[in-house]
């Protein structure tokens, strides 16, 4: 048992629901109980969709657990394959459905549909969200095409050349309620028309049985998202030979070295390698003399593990940041996130508590958080910016405009978001250099639009003037110099020289801190 | 009893559990902490039903079931003893934890009512448990709040004093509202019940006179006249006429003359009368479908049609109580089809045929009815908003008002001209 104040993912029945829904002619018995039906509004109400997710529950009540309710679960299928006449039809249950064992998906195959039956077996007391989404996708994928694949001949990747035509390509993982799919699929599918590649299928977005049963078409897939597609993938190249490409275009250099990969794979000449560099703004405006003062930034990143890893990349590479935390709630990625967490000699945290990352961030006492909208209230609290780069979905994550996390347009799109909730370089500079007027109050954090530091070591009065509480730690007392010397230091890295030098001092068994001791550490430490 | 057409109706459902009622229960009482035992569906439905972020630590969450623990019980229990250690070392200022049942522990038969006791016997002086269910296999959305209440029920000592008990959770501004226009009336010994905190629980006896201000609360009830309570039945305080009926139902029984009530009430509901007319105006006329979900609705049908002139389609209710609702029955226009029970498919196909001017229903169908031109107003609302008493039946027809002038903003002007 686990106490669960809040979670990253919901159950995997859940990741079913946007499978199912992403997808067209397809339908979702869900064996569960009414309350269940909640999850419609994750899609009606967060992606603000038009339809109702393509899900009858069949909503049995305890009176119905005595009786029959393998009859309860041929009727609501009966109805559902009568009133919405799917192409192909999912059934499962939810978690406590799973308790009474009617075997749903058994019932429904016994009933006599000549349209194809996806069992779903979703270990709900296992297993979560992202989990089931995959699951799902590989199910349906399996099922439409496990009767082909014998005949099928394995697919070269280099087919189209002898086939007389420009290459096809799959692209694999986009679903609703994922992280800005809606516009990386268009970005991602803009990059390789650029490059004279075709798109066969995008799936399960947007996509039906139909499109499902000719994924053979293409010559290789595109895993966009790996918590999604990647089992997927998989089954496809070990069933059918279809190559799949692994590096995630987000960020400039991920984005040119997925185009390399897949120019790689199709052995298609790459005609425009030095244009690569110059298609997103990002290199240029990170290169730009404002952007001198990211120089160093601590970041804390928290986030699926697609997401946390690109942004790492972006965060060291691309924007010259220093990467201070890093983690994911993504068990099933939390090997790839410790791998590129040691790249930067940090260690990975791998949680579902809410709590703990919010912990972590505290002791990291980074300048940006990079998370999930959970981390941004979390961050709130702390008075640090944050930007939001991963699910759980928040409804302000699927915005009105054009707004990818892939490619050229994704990169720009990241720069912005990153950047503008830190205080611009000149900004900062001029902050730095009129900090001591009279007019300057403490705390300006310019167009941040939150409250300052509020941690406990950094009170702040309602002015929001700077109440520096100087606290007795170990053996260590501040001087009245070294407390003055203190308060000069910008308030957004105070807590952070606060603690190095009493950390500092005692190390080296100093009994003050003076402003000589601050100079000290600071040297010690640079 | 008017004759109201009844139906009962059965099948998929589009309604929440009574789980959804911990949004609002733990707000009305914050020194109580509802720990749900239950899987990780049951954490996100609150979640997702309740935007939960904003908070540092929520005084509710869920002891997800694991597969260890559904191997066998005794494990479970020892589990769930563990996390309830853990809760109460992390949150000391924590008087009343309600362990609240769900689907899946109600069929694995997790004997919360056990677990409580001997929790109580430990916790002696710290803070007290009660159990109750809220799962969806026996309980929509409001009952949650009847199973809380009614647990509490053995933990209110009794006394002889007259006095009347408003039950049912009510906004706290409303709550003083009432208690003031009660004393207006001369009745001066009013409390409410659930209390603001969950460790002052009024007293209760022969002389406690009920006055219920939520429909949804027939267990409770229930258990309050085994305590000897006397129930007053009355039409629910929604709009003028019901709140206006409802307070005369209980000066009628402190022997208060009507008189006396109208004087006090009088100017109030001149007042909100003229206030509801800008929204009569809109609302006149129109045609109104009731999905069900928060058992509110033959009240809000009634205060709809009788006050703001909307023409009733279909009232759709989750469950039906006739014994509590046959004075709002009474109030109702002949051939007001009523449904009890859910078949949404079909109440769907009714709601488009029907063609209506609103639809009430839950946030998994407004924005897909939307959608298709009809527009909507969402249940849940209701038992956020503070909607109770004369004061409020502005804001109350407010509600309904607002999406039909958006609608009217929006098409006649912006979007048509184009």
């Amino acid at each position: 048992m686990e106490l669960t104040l809040w979670t990253y993912e919901g159950p995997p029945h859940v990741g079913a629901m946007r499978v199912a829904s992403s997808m067209k002619d397809i339908h979702y018995v869900l064996h569960a109980p009414q309350g269940d039906t909640y999850a419609d509004l994750l899609f009606t109400m967060i992606e603000r969709r038009g339809q109702r997710p393509p899900v009858t529950y069949t909503t049995f009540q305890a009176r119905d657990l005595g009786g029959d309710t393998a009859e309860l679960v041929k009727r609501n299928i009966a109805e559902a394959v009568e009133r919405f006449k799917p192409k192909t039809l999912l059934v499962g249950e939810s978690c406590t459905a799973e308790l009474i064992q009617d075997q749903p998906g058994a019932l429904a195959k016994g009933m006599g549909f000549d349209i194809p039956i996806v069992n779903l077996e979703l270990p709900a007391y296992s297993k979560k969200e992202n989990w089931g989404a995959s699951e799902t996708f590989y199910q349906i994928i399996r099922t439409l095409l496990k009767d082909n694949v014998n005949e099928i001949e394995k697919i070269n990747p280099k087919r189209w050349k002898s086939l007389g035509r420009r290459p096809k390509v799959n692209i694999l993982g986009p679903t609703l309620l994922g992280f800005r799919c809606r516009d990386d699929v268009i970005e991602i599918q803009r990059i390789l028309s650029e490059q004279g590649i075709d798109t066969n299928v995008v799936a399960p977005l947007g996509s039906s049985p139909d499109d499902i049963s000719r994924l053979t078409d293409a010559d290789i897939n595109i895993c966009l998202y790996h918590e999604i597609a990647e089992t997927s993938c998989e089954w496809l190249k070990r069933n059918c030979g279809m190559e799949y490409t692994t590096t995630i275009p987000i960020g400039i250099k991920n984005t040119i070295n997925f185009i390399n990969e897949v120019h790689e794979k199709l052995d298609l000449p790459l005609a425009n390698q030095e244009e690569l560099e110059h298609k997103s703004k990002l290199p240029w405006y990170s290169k730009s003399v404002d952007s001198n003062y990211l120089t160093g930034k601590r970041v804390f990143i928290f986030g699926d593990g697609t997401h946390a890893i690109a942004a790492a990349k972006i965060a060291k590479d691309e924007l010259g940041f220093e990467v201070v935390g890093l983690g994911t709630y993504s068990r099933e990625m939390a090997r790839q996130v410790r791998a590129a967490a040691k790249d930067l000699n940090i260690e990975a945290l791998i949680t579902n508590s809410y709590l703990e990352v919010e912990d972590a961030m505290k002791k990291a006492s980074p300048e940006l958080v990079l998370g999930t909208q959970m981390e941004r209230h979390s961050a709130k609290r702390l008075g640090i910016p944050c930007s939001v780069i991963s699910t759980p979905m928040h409804v302000q994550d699927v915005p009105a405009r054009y707004s990818p996390q892939m490619g050229w347009e994704g990169a720009n799109v990241i720069f912005d978001d990153w950047v503008h909730p830190l205080m611009m370089g000149l900004e900062e500079h001029l902050i730095d250099m009129f900090k001591h007027d009279f007019e300057f109050v403490d705390g300006h954090q310019s167009h941040l639009g939150h409250t300052a530091t509020k941690g406990p070591d950094n009170k702040e009065d309602e002015h929001g003037r700077s109440n520096i509480n100087i606290q007795k730690k170990g053996n260590v007392i501040w001087t009245d110099s070294g407390r003055a010397e203190l308060t000069k230091v910008p308030f957004f890295v105070r807590g952070k020289v606060k603690s190095n030098t009493e950390k500092y001092a005692l190390s080296k068994g100093l009994p003050e801190i003076s402003d000589e001791t601050l100079y000290d550490a600071k040297a010690y430490f640079d | 009893m008017s004759k109201v057409e009844f139906n009962k109706e059965n099948g998929p459902r589009e309604v929440f559990c009574g789980l959804t009622s911990i949004v609002w229960l733990h707000r009305r009482m914050p020194d109580a902490f509802f720990l749900v035992v239950g899987s990780r569906t049951c954490a996100h439905l609150i979640q997702s039903a309740a935007g939960v972020m904003i908070f540092a630590e929520p005084r509710f969450g869920t002891a997800i079931l694991e597969e260890k623990d559904l191997a066998g019980l005794a494990d479970a229990h020892e589990e769930l003893d563990r996390v309830v250690n853990d809760l109460i070392a992390r949150r000391p200022e924590i008087k009343t934890l309600f362990l609240v049942g769900s689907c899946p522990s109600e069929v694995i038969k997790l004997d919360l009512a056990t677990v409580a006791e001997k929790l109580n016997t430990r916790f002696l002086g710290q803070v007290k448990f009660v159990n109750y269910s809220g799962s969806g296999i026996e309980t929509t959305f409001t009952q949650g709040e009847d199973g809380a209440l009614k647990a509490l029920v053995p933990l209110m000592e009794s006394t002889d004093d007259e006095k009347l008990l408003l039950v049912g959770t009510l906004a706290n501004n409303v709550e003083d509202r009432f208690k003031k226009i009660f004393n207006n009336i001369g009745i001066n010994n009013v409390e409410s019940f659930p209390p603001r905190q969950s460790t002052e629980l009024p007293k209760i006896g022969k002389n406690t006179k009920v006055l219920l201000t939520q429909p949804y609360l027939s267990d409770t009830v229930r258990d309050l006249e085994h305590r000897g309570c006397e129930i007053i039945y009355a039409p629910f305080p929604l709009g003028v006429e019901g709140s206006t009926k409802w307070f005369l139902a209980a000066a009628d029984a402190f022997k208060i003359p009507e008189l006396k009530v109208h004087e006090v009430i009088a100017p109030l509901a001149n007042r909100a009368r003229q206030a509801l007319e800008k929204h009569t105006e809109i609302l006149r006329g129109k045609k109104l479908f009731l999905l069900p979900e928060s058992q509110l609705e033959i009240s809000l049908a009634r205060f709809l049609h009788n006050e703001c002139e909307m023409d009733l389609v279909e009232v759709g209710t989750p469950y039906l109580n006739k014994d509590l609702m046959e004075e709002e029955l009474n109030l109702l226009p002949e051939d007001t089809k009523i449904v009890e029970g859910q078949h949404v498919e079909k109440q769907l196909d009714r709601v488009r045929a029907s063609n209506p001017d609103l639809v009430v229903c839950g946030m998994g169908l407004a924005n897909p009815l939307e959608a298709e031109g009809i527009s909507t107003k969402w249940s849940i609302e209701m038992v956020f908003s503070p909607i109770h008493g004369i004061d409020q039946a502005a804001d109350l027809a407010g509600l309904f008002s607002r999406p039909l002038k958006r609608n009217q903003i929006l098409t006649s002007k912006t979007l048509a001209t184009h």
